[in-house]
Protein backbone atom coordinates (compact mmCIF):
# COMPACT_ATOMS: atom_id res chain seq x y z
CA UNK A 1 0.00 0.00 0.00
CA UNK A 2 3.01 2.31 0.06
CA UNK A 3 2.93 2.54 -3.72
CA UNK A 4 1.35 5.96 -3.15
CA UNK A 5 4.38 7.20 -1.18
CA UNK A 6 6.19 8.57 -4.22
CA UNK A 7 3.25 10.61 -5.50
CA UNK A 8 3.83 14.37 -5.68
CA UNK A 9 0.78 15.19 -3.56
CA UNK A 10 1.97 12.94 -0.74
CA UNK A 11 3.85 14.94 1.86
CA UNK A 12 5.40 12.18 3.94
CA UNK A 13 4.81 8.66 5.19
CA UNK A 14 3.61 7.89 8.69
CA UNK A 15 4.48 4.72 10.61
CA UNK A 16 1.35 3.17 12.14
CA UNK A 17 0.34 -0.16 13.71
CA UNK A 18 -1.07 -1.20 10.32
CA UNK A 19 1.98 -0.17 8.30
CA UNK A 20 3.09 2.96 6.51
CA UNK A 21 0.33 5.45 5.68
CA UNK A 22 0.91 8.31 3.23
CA UNK A 23 0.05 11.77 4.58
CA UNK A 24 -1.32 13.99 1.81
CA UNK A 25 -0.72 17.67 1.23
CA UNK A 26 -3.65 20.01 1.77
CA UNK A 27 -2.44 22.59 -0.70
CA UNK A 28 -2.94 22.00 -4.39
CA UNK A 29 0.16 22.68 -6.38
CA UNK A 30 0.38 24.17 -9.82
CA UNK A 31 0.84 20.68 -11.24
CA UNK A 32 -2.45 19.51 -9.62
CA UNK A 33 -4.35 22.52 -10.89
CA UNK A 34 -3.00 22.13 -14.41
CA UNK A 35 -3.85 18.43 -14.51
CA UNK A 36 -7.33 19.09 -13.13
CA UNK A 37 -7.91 21.68 -15.81
CA UNK A 38 -6.94 19.22 -18.54
CA UNK A 39 -9.20 16.57 -17.05
CA UNK A 40 -12.12 18.99 -17.05
CA UNK A 41 -11.52 19.58 -20.73
CA UNK A 42 -11.73 15.84 -21.28
CA UNK A 43 -8.04 15.38 -22.01
CA UNK A 44 -6.06 12.80 -20.07
CA UNK A 45 -9.22 11.47 -18.44
CA UNK A 46 -8.15 7.85 -18.15
CA UNK A 47 -5.21 8.16 -15.82
CA UNK A 48 -7.00 10.05 -13.13
CA UNK A 49 -7.36 7.42 -10.48
CA UNK A 50 -5.30 7.40 -7.28
CA UNK A 51 -4.29 4.14 -5.54
CA UNK A 52 -7.10 3.07 -3.16
CA UNK A 53 -6.29 2.52 0.51
CA UNK A 54 -5.55 4.45 3.63
CA UNK A 55 -4.21 8.03 3.72
CA UNK A 56 -3.87 10.67 6.39
CA UNK A 57 -4.22 14.42 6.75
CA UNK A 58 -2.22 16.30 9.38
CA UNK A 59 -0.95 14.07 12.18
CA UNK A 60 -3.83 11.64 12.79
CA UNK A 61 -3.94 9.18 15.69
CA UNK A 62 -6.17 6.40 17.00
CA UNK A 63 -8.96 8.84 17.83
CA UNK A 64 -8.98 10.79 14.57
CA UNK A 65 -12.12 10.55 12.43
CA UNK A 66 -12.15 8.43 9.27
CA UNK A 67 -13.50 9.94 6.06
CA UNK A 68 -14.39 7.65 3.18
CA UNK A 69 -14.07 8.81 -0.42
CA UNK A 70 -13.59 7.69 -4.03
CA UNK A 71 -10.30 7.31 -5.84
CA UNK A 72 -11.04 9.93 -8.48
CA UNK A 73 -8.17 12.42 -8.23
CA UNK A 74 -10.46 15.45 -8.62
CA UNK A 75 -12.57 14.25 -5.69
CA UNK A 76 -9.51 13.67 -3.53
CA UNK A 77 -8.16 17.11 -4.48
CA UNK A 78 -11.45 18.81 -3.64
CA UNK A 79 -11.42 17.00 -0.31
CA UNK A 80 -7.83 17.56 0.84
CA UNK A 81 -8.00 21.21 -0.18
CA UNK A 82 -10.85 21.75 2.31
CA UNK A 83 -9.35 19.70 5.11
CA UNK A 84 -6.25 21.75 5.98
CA UNK A 85 -7.63 22.27 9.50
CA UNK A 86 -9.09 18.76 9.92
CA UNK A 87 -6.80 16.01 11.18
CA UNK A 88 -8.21 12.72 9.94
CA UNK A 89 -7.75 9.44 8.12
CA UNK A 90 -8.97 9.02 4.56
CA UNK A 91 -10.23 5.64 3.42
CA UNK A 92 -10.04 5.79 -0.37
CA UNK A 93 -12.25 3.21 -2.07
CA UNK A 94 -11.54 1.71 -5.47
CA UNK A 95 -14.22 3.34 -7.62
CA UNK A 96 -12.15 2.98 -10.80
CA UNK A 97 -11.31 6.67 -10.81
CA UNK A 98 -14.96 7.75 -10.86
CA UNK A 99 -16.47 10.40 -8.55
CA UNK A 100 -18.56 9.44 -5.53
CA UNK A 101 -21.98 10.22 -7.00
CA UNK A 102 -21.49 8.33 -10.29
CA UNK A 103 -19.67 5.50 -8.53
CA UNK A 104 -22.58 5.08 -6.11
CA UNK A 105 -24.89 4.81 -9.12
CA UNK A 106 -22.60 2.22 -10.70
CA UNK A 107 -22.28 0.39 -7.35
CA UNK A 108 -18.50 0.67 -7.14
CA UNK A 109 -18.91 3.02 -4.18
CA UNK A 110 -20.72 0.28 -2.32
CA UNK A 111 -21.25 -1.68 0.87
CA UNK A 112 -19.10 -4.51 -0.53
CA UNK A 113 -16.22 -2.20 -1.44
CA UNK A 114 -16.26 -0.59 2.01
CA UNK A 115 -16.30 -3.94 3.78
CA UNK A 116 -13.43 -5.21 1.61
CA UNK A 117 -11.38 -2.03 1.99
CA UNK A 118 -11.82 -2.10 5.78
CA UNK A 119 -10.42 -5.64 5.83
CA UNK A 120 -7.55 -4.84 3.47
CA UNK A 121 -6.43 -1.79 5.44
CA UNK A 122 -7.07 -3.33 8.90
CA UNK A 123 -8.62 -0.04 9.96
CA UNK A 124 -9.99 -1.64 13.11
CA UNK A 125 -6.41 -2.00 14.38
CA UNK A 126 -5.61 1.63 13.59
CA UNK A 127 -8.46 3.54 15.24
CA UNK A 128 -10.12 3.10 18.62
CA UNK A 129 -13.54 4.40 17.58
CA UNK A 130 -15.96 2.65 15.22
CA UNK A 131 -17.32 5.46 13.06
CA UNK A 132 -16.97 6.09 9.32
CA UNK A 133 -17.92 9.42 7.79
CA UNK A 134 -19.20 8.96 4.24
CA UNK A 135 -20.02 11.63 1.70
CA UNK A 136 -23.80 11.94 1.53
CA UNK A 137 -23.79 11.52 -2.23
CA UNK A 138 -22.38 8.03 -1.77
CA UNK A 139 -25.55 6.95 0.06
CA UNK A 140 -27.33 5.60 -3.01
CA UNK A 141 -24.61 2.90 -3.26
CA UNK A 142 -24.23 2.02 0.41
CA UNK A 143 -26.52 0.54 3.05
CA UNK A 144 -25.32 2.03 6.33
CA UNK A 145 -27.01 -0.61 8.49
CA UNK A 146 -25.38 -3.45 6.51
CA UNK A 147 -21.91 -1.92 6.89
CA UNK A 148 -22.57 -1.71 10.62
CA UNK A 149 -23.82 -5.28 10.85
CA UNK A 150 -20.87 -6.72 8.90
CA UNK A 151 -17.97 -4.65 10.24
CA UNK A 152 -19.10 -3.02 13.49
CA UNK A 153 -18.40 0.40 12.00
CA UNK A 154 -21.25 2.88 12.26
CA UNK A 155 -21.80 4.98 9.13
CA UNK A 156 -22.47 8.71 9.43
CA UNK A 157 -23.32 10.56 6.23
CA UNK A 158 -21.45 13.85 6.04
CA UNK A 159 -22.33 16.92 4.04
CA UNK A 160 -22.81 16.96 0.26
CA UNK A 161 -20.02 19.48 -0.32
CA UNK A 162 -16.44 19.02 0.90
CA UNK A 163 -16.22 22.64 1.95
CA UNK A 164 -18.85 22.04 4.65
CA UNK A 165 -16.83 19.28 6.34
CA UNK A 166 -14.99 21.51 8.85
CA UNK A 167 -18.32 23.03 9.94
CA UNK A 168 -19.83 19.53 10.10
CA UNK A 169 -17.17 18.37 12.57
CA UNK A 170 -17.44 21.60 14.48
CA UNK A 171 -21.16 20.97 14.78
CA UNK A 172 -20.66 17.51 16.43
CA UNK A 173 -21.32 15.77 13.13
CA UNK A 174 -24.78 17.22 12.66
CA UNK A 175 -25.93 18.54 9.31
CA UNK A 176 -28.26 21.43 8.70
CA UNK A 177 -30.62 21.52 5.74
CA UNK A 178 -28.15 23.45 3.65
CA UNK A 179 -25.37 20.88 4.14
CA UNK A 180 -27.50 18.01 2.88
CA UNK A 181 -29.19 19.72 -0.04
CA UNK A 182 -28.07 19.46 -3.64
CA UNK A 183 -28.78 22.50 -5.71
CA UNK A 184 -28.14 23.18 -9.37
CA UNK A 185 -26.93 26.78 -9.61
CA UNK A 186 -25.98 28.52 -12.84
CA UNK A 187 -22.29 27.87 -12.15
CA UNK A 188 -22.81 24.10 -12.05
CA UNK A 189 -24.96 24.22 -15.18
CA UNK A 190 -22.39 26.26 -17.08
CA UNK A 191 -19.68 23.71 -16.28
CA UNK A 192 -21.76 21.01 -18.00
CA UNK A 193 -22.32 22.90 -21.23
CA UNK A 194 -18.93 22.14 -22.88
CA UNK A 195 -19.60 18.43 -22.43
CA UNK A 196 -23.06 18.76 -23.99
CA UNK A 197 -21.52 20.66 -26.88
CA UNK A 198 -18.83 18.07 -27.51
CA UNK A 199 -21.58 15.48 -27.90
CA UNK A 200 -23.62 17.84 -30.08
CA UNK A 201 -20.59 18.60 -32.22
CA UNK A 202 -20.78 15.20 -33.90
CA UNK A 203 -24.41 15.81 -34.81
CA UNK A 204 -23.55 19.31 -36.01
CA UNK A 205 -20.70 18.17 -38.25
CA UNK A 206 -22.87 15.41 -39.69
CA UNK A 207 -25.69 17.93 -40.20
CA UNK A 208 -23.44 20.43 -41.94
CA UNK A 209 -21.97 17.80 -44.28
CA UNK A 210 -25.49 16.68 -45.12
CA UNK A 211 -26.54 20.23 -45.94
CA UNK A 212 -23.38 20.83 -47.97
CA UNK A 213 -23.90 17.57 -49.86
CA UNK A 214 -27.54 18.45 -50.56
CA UNK A 215 -26.52 21.88 -51.87
CA UNK A 216 -23.87 20.28 -54.00
CA UNK A 217 -26.27 17.80 -55.54
CA UNK A 218 -28.87 20.52 -56.15
CA UNK A 219 -26.62 23.27 -57.45
CA UNK A 220 -23.81 21.20 -58.89
CA UNK A 221 -21.18 23.21 -57.04
CA UNK A 222 -19.80 22.78 -53.58
CA UNK A 223 -20.50 26.15 -52.01
CA UNK A 224 -19.79 26.23 -48.29
CA UNK A 225 -21.16 29.77 -47.92
CA UNK A 226 -24.66 28.75 -49.04
CA UNK A 227 -24.40 25.52 -47.14
CA UNK A 228 -23.60 27.42 -43.97
CA UNK A 229 -26.51 29.78 -44.51
CA UNK A 230 -28.85 26.80 -44.87
CA UNK A 231 -27.27 25.23 -41.84
CA UNK A 232 -27.67 28.20 -39.45
CA UNK A 233 -31.23 27.36 -38.29
CA UNK A 234 -30.14 23.85 -37.28
CA UNK A 235 -27.03 25.18 -35.58
CA UNK A 236 -29.16 27.68 -33.69
CA UNK A 237 -31.58 24.96 -32.62
CA UNK A 238 -28.78 22.76 -31.27
CA UNK A 239 -27.31 25.70 -29.36
CA UNK A 240 -30.77 26.56 -28.03
CA UNK A 241 -31.18 23.06 -26.64
CA UNK A 242 -27.61 22.63 -25.40
CA UNK A 243 -26.78 26.12 -24.14
CA UNK A 244 -29.87 28.29 -23.71
CA UNK A 245 -32.00 25.67 -21.97
CA UNK A 246 -29.33 24.82 -19.35
CA UNK A 247 -28.60 28.52 -18.75
CA UNK A 248 -32.24 29.61 -18.47
CA UNK A 249 -33.39 26.33 -16.85
CA UNK A 250 -35.29 27.56 -13.78
CA UNK A 251 -36.58 30.63 -15.61
CA UNK A 252 -38.47 28.71 -18.30
CA UNK A 253 -41.89 28.34 -16.70
CA UNK A 254 -42.61 24.67 -17.49
CA UNK A 255 -41.26 21.52 -15.86
CA UNK A 256 -40.96 19.23 -18.88
CA UNK A 257 -37.57 19.51 -20.58
CA UNK A 258 -39.05 18.79 -24.00
CA UNK A 259 -41.37 21.76 -23.48
CA UNK A 260 -38.52 23.92 -22.20
CA UNK A 261 -36.70 23.19 -25.46
CA UNK A 262 -39.85 23.91 -27.42
CA UNK A 263 -40.30 27.32 -25.81
CA UNK A 264 -36.73 28.39 -26.44
CA UNK A 265 -37.10 26.96 -29.96
CA UNK A 266 -40.16 29.10 -30.66
CA UNK A 267 -38.22 32.25 -29.77
CA UNK A 268 -35.33 31.17 -31.96
CA UNK A 269 -37.62 30.24 -34.85
CA UNK A 270 -39.26 33.68 -34.72
CA UNK A 271 -35.82 35.26 -34.90
CA UNK A 272 -34.72 33.12 -37.84
CA UNK A 273 -37.96 33.72 -39.77
CA UNK A 274 -37.48 37.42 -39.25
CA UNK A 275 -33.86 37.33 -40.40
CA UNK A 276 -34.36 35.01 -43.39
CA UNK A 277 -37.99 35.78 -44.38
CA UNK A 278 -38.24 32.50 -46.31
CA UNK A 279 -41.10 31.22 -48.47
CA UNK A 280 -44.11 29.73 -46.67
CA UNK A 281 -43.12 26.08 -47.17
CA UNK A 282 -39.49 26.74 -46.32
CA UNK A 283 -40.56 28.75 -43.29
CA UNK A 284 -42.73 25.95 -41.94
CA UNK A 285 -40.05 23.33 -42.59
CA UNK A 286 -37.41 25.47 -40.86
CA UNK A 287 -39.65 26.18 -37.88
CA UNK A 288 -40.48 22.51 -37.39
CA UNK A 289 -36.79 21.63 -37.72
CA UNK A 290 -35.84 24.18 -35.07
CA UNK A 291 -38.60 23.20 -32.66
CA UNK A 292 -37.98 19.47 -32.84
CA UNK A 293 -34.18 19.82 -32.65
CA UNK A 294 -34.10 22.18 -29.71
CA UNK A 295 -36.72 20.13 -27.89
CA UNK A 296 -34.71 16.91 -28.40
CA UNK A 297 -31.46 18.44 -27.22
CA UNK A 298 -33.14 19.97 -24.18
CA UNK A 299 -34.48 16.52 -23.34
CA UNK A 300 -30.95 15.14 -23.51
CA UNK A 301 -29.90 17.58 -20.78
CA UNK A 302 -32.00 15.59 -18.25
CA UNK A 303 -29.01 13.21 -18.14
CA UNK A 304 -26.84 15.93 -16.57
CA UNK A 305 -29.12 17.54 -14.03
CA UNK A 306 -29.22 16.90 -10.29
CA UNK A 307 -32.98 16.75 -9.91
CA UNK A 308 -34.64 14.80 -12.74
CA UNK A 309 -36.02 11.33 -12.03
CA UNK A 310 -35.84 8.27 -14.27
CA UNK A 311 -39.62 7.91 -14.19
CA UNK A 312 -39.89 11.46 -15.47
CA UNK A 313 -37.39 10.97 -18.28
CA UNK A 314 -39.11 7.74 -19.26
CA UNK A 315 -42.42 9.54 -19.47
CA UNK A 316 -40.98 12.39 -21.52
CA UNK A 317 -39.21 10.06 -23.93
CA UNK A 318 -42.35 7.99 -24.37
CA UNK A 319 -44.43 11.06 -25.22
CA UNK A 320 -41.90 13.24 -27.04
CA UNK A 321 -39.91 10.83 -29.21
CA UNK A 322 -42.82 9.48 -31.30
CA UNK A 323 -43.72 13.10 -32.10
CA UNK A 324 -40.33 14.77 -32.43
CA UNK A 325 -38.47 12.20 -34.53
CA UNK A 326 -41.07 12.04 -37.37
CA UNK A 327 -41.35 15.85 -37.32
CA UNK A 328 -37.58 16.20 -37.56
CA UNK A 329 -37.33 13.79 -40.47
CA UNK A 330 -40.33 15.35 -42.22
CA UNK A 331 -38.94 18.87 -41.86
CA UNK A 332 -35.64 17.82 -43.41
CA UNK A 333 -37.40 16.10 -46.33
CA UNK A 334 -39.75 19.04 -46.95
CA UNK A 335 -36.81 21.44 -46.83
CA UNK A 336 -34.97 19.40 -49.45
CA UNK A 337 -38.02 19.03 -51.70
CA UNK A 338 -38.83 22.72 -51.55
CA UNK A 339 -35.27 23.46 -52.59
CA UNK A 340 -35.58 21.07 -55.53
CA UNK A 341 -38.83 22.69 -56.62
CA UNK A 342 -37.33 26.17 -56.38
CA UNK A 343 -34.41 25.00 -58.50
CA UNK A 344 -36.75 23.74 -61.23
CA UNK A 345 -38.56 27.06 -61.29
CA UNK A 346 -35.32 28.90 -61.88
CA UNK A 347 -34.04 26.59 -64.62
CA UNK B 1 -34.46 28.39 -6.31
CA UNK B 2 -35.56 24.79 -5.77
CA UNK B 3 -36.13 23.02 -9.05
CA UNK B 4 -38.66 20.26 -9.47
CA UNK B 5 -39.26 17.90 -12.35
CA UNK B 6 -42.61 16.60 -13.67
CA UNK B 7 -45.62 16.62 -11.37
CA UNK B 8 -46.81 13.33 -9.79
CA UNK B 9 -44.40 11.13 -11.68
CA UNK B 10 -41.91 9.65 -9.24
CA UNK B 11 -42.31 6.15 -7.87
CA UNK B 12 -41.52 7.01 -4.23
CA UNK B 13 -43.71 5.56 -1.49
CA UNK B 14 -43.34 4.97 2.23
CA UNK B 15 -44.92 2.55 4.64
CA UNK B 16 -45.51 4.71 7.70
CA UNK B 17 -46.55 1.68 9.74
CA UNK B 18 -43.07 0.13 9.76
CA UNK B 19 -41.08 3.40 10.02
CA UNK B 20 -39.10 3.54 13.26
CA UNK B 21 -38.20 7.22 12.95
CA UNK B 22 -34.43 6.77 12.71
CA UNK B 23 -34.18 9.75 10.32
CA UNK B 24 -31.65 7.99 8.10
CA UNK B 25 -33.72 8.86 5.01
CA UNK B 26 -33.68 12.53 5.98
CA UNK B 27 -29.88 12.43 6.38
CA UNK B 28 -29.29 11.00 2.90
CA UNK B 29 -31.96 12.77 0.82
CA UNK B 30 -30.38 15.53 -1.29
CA UNK B 31 -33.73 17.20 -2.01
CA UNK B 32 -35.45 17.49 1.34
CA UNK B 33 -38.30 15.21 0.40
CA UNK B 34 -39.05 13.97 3.94
CA UNK B 35 -40.13 15.46 7.22
CA UNK B 36 -40.54 13.95 10.70
CA UNK B 37 -44.13 14.01 11.84
CA UNK B 38 -45.24 12.36 15.05
CA UNK B 39 -42.02 10.28 15.32
CA UNK B 40 -42.46 8.89 11.82
CA UNK B 41 -41.34 10.15 8.47
CA UNK B 42 -43.65 11.57 5.86
CA UNK B 43 -43.20 12.70 2.25
CA UNK B 44 -43.60 16.45 1.95
CA UNK B 45 -42.10 17.21 -1.46
CA UNK B 46 -42.59 14.25 -3.77
CA UNK B 47 -42.00 16.18 -6.99
CA UNK B 48 -38.49 17.10 -5.81
CA UNK B 49 -37.43 13.44 -5.60
CA UNK B 50 -34.87 12.43 -8.22
CA UNK B 51 -35.20 8.68 -7.52
CA UNK B 52 -31.58 8.30 -6.47
CA UNK B 53 -32.60 5.45 -4.17
CA UNK B 54 -30.43 6.55 -1.24
CA UNK B 55 -33.34 6.62 1.21
CA UNK B 56 -34.65 3.15 0.35
CA UNK B 57 -31.15 1.61 0.45
CA UNK B 58 -30.43 3.06 3.88
CA UNK B 59 -33.75 2.43 5.56
CA UNK B 60 -33.03 -0.26 8.17
CA UNK B 61 -36.60 -1.55 8.16
CA UNK B 62 -37.17 -1.42 4.41
CA UNK B 63 -40.07 1.01 4.72
CA UNK B 64 -39.33 2.98 1.55
CA UNK B 65 -39.99 1.93 -2.03
CA UNK B 66 -38.55 3.81 -4.97
CA UNK B 67 -37.69 2.60 -8.42
CA UNK B 68 -34.25 4.10 -8.92
CA UNK B 69 -32.24 3.98 -12.10
CA UNK B 70 -29.93 5.88 -14.40
CA UNK B 71 -31.59 9.02 -15.69
CA UNK B 72 -30.94 10.57 -19.06
CA UNK B 73 -32.32 9.86 -22.50
CA UNK B 74 -29.73 7.33 -23.68
CA UNK B 75 -30.07 4.91 -20.73
CA UNK B 76 -33.86 5.18 -20.95
CA UNK B 77 -33.83 4.45 -24.70
CA UNK B 78 -31.49 1.49 -24.16
CA UNK B 79 -33.77 0.15 -21.46
CA UNK B 80 -36.82 0.55 -23.74
CA UNK B 81 -35.08 -1.28 -26.57
CA UNK B 82 -34.11 -4.12 -24.25
CA UNK B 83 -37.70 -4.38 -23.09
CA UNK B 84 -38.90 -4.25 -26.70
CA UNK B 85 -36.66 -7.18 -27.57
CA UNK B 86 -37.77 -9.15 -24.55
CA UNK B 87 -41.45 -8.83 -25.50
S1 LIG C 1 -34.89 8.62 -3.87
FE1 LIG C 1 -33.29 10.13 -3.38
S2 LIG C 1 -34.26 12.11 -3.86
FE2 LIG C 1 -35.91 10.62 -3.73
S3 LIG C 1 -36.60 10.74 -1.64
FE3 LIG C 1 -35.10 9.09 -1.69
S4 LIG C 1 -33.19 10.07 -1.17
FE4 LIG C 1 -34.61 11.74 -1.68
S1 LIG D 1 -35.02 5.42 7.21
FE1 LIG D 1 -36.85 4.15 7.28
S2 LIG D 1 -37.21 3.81 9.44
FE2 LIG D 1 -35.74 5.48 9.32
S3 LIG D 1 -37.02 7.31 9.41
FE3 LIG D 1 -36.74 6.85 7.23
S4 LIG D 1 -38.50 5.54 6.70
FE4 LIG D 1 -38.38 5.62 8.93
Amino acid sequence: MTSAAGLPWVQRVKETPVGEVPIVRTRLELRDRLQNFLVRLGINRERYAVPPGLYGIGDPDADSPVLVTSNYKLTLDALRKELAAVTCWLLVLDTHGINVWCAAGKRTFSTTEIVGRLEATRLEALVRHRTLVLPQLGASGVAAHLVHKTTGFRVVYGPVRARDIPAFFHNKMKKDRDMRTVRFPLRDRLVLIPLELVLALLVLVAGFLLVAAADWILHGILDFGTAFRDFVPFLGAVLAGCVLVPVLLPLIPVRSFALKGLIVGILLAALIEWAYSPSLVDGIATTVLILSTSSLFALFFTGSTTFTSVSGVRREVRIAFPVLIPLLVASILVGLISKLVALHHIS
Amino acid sequence: MKMRYLRNTVSLSIDRESCIGCEMCIAVCPHDVFLMEAKKVTIIDRDACMECGACARNCPVDAIRVESGTGGVIPVLEEMMKKGKAD
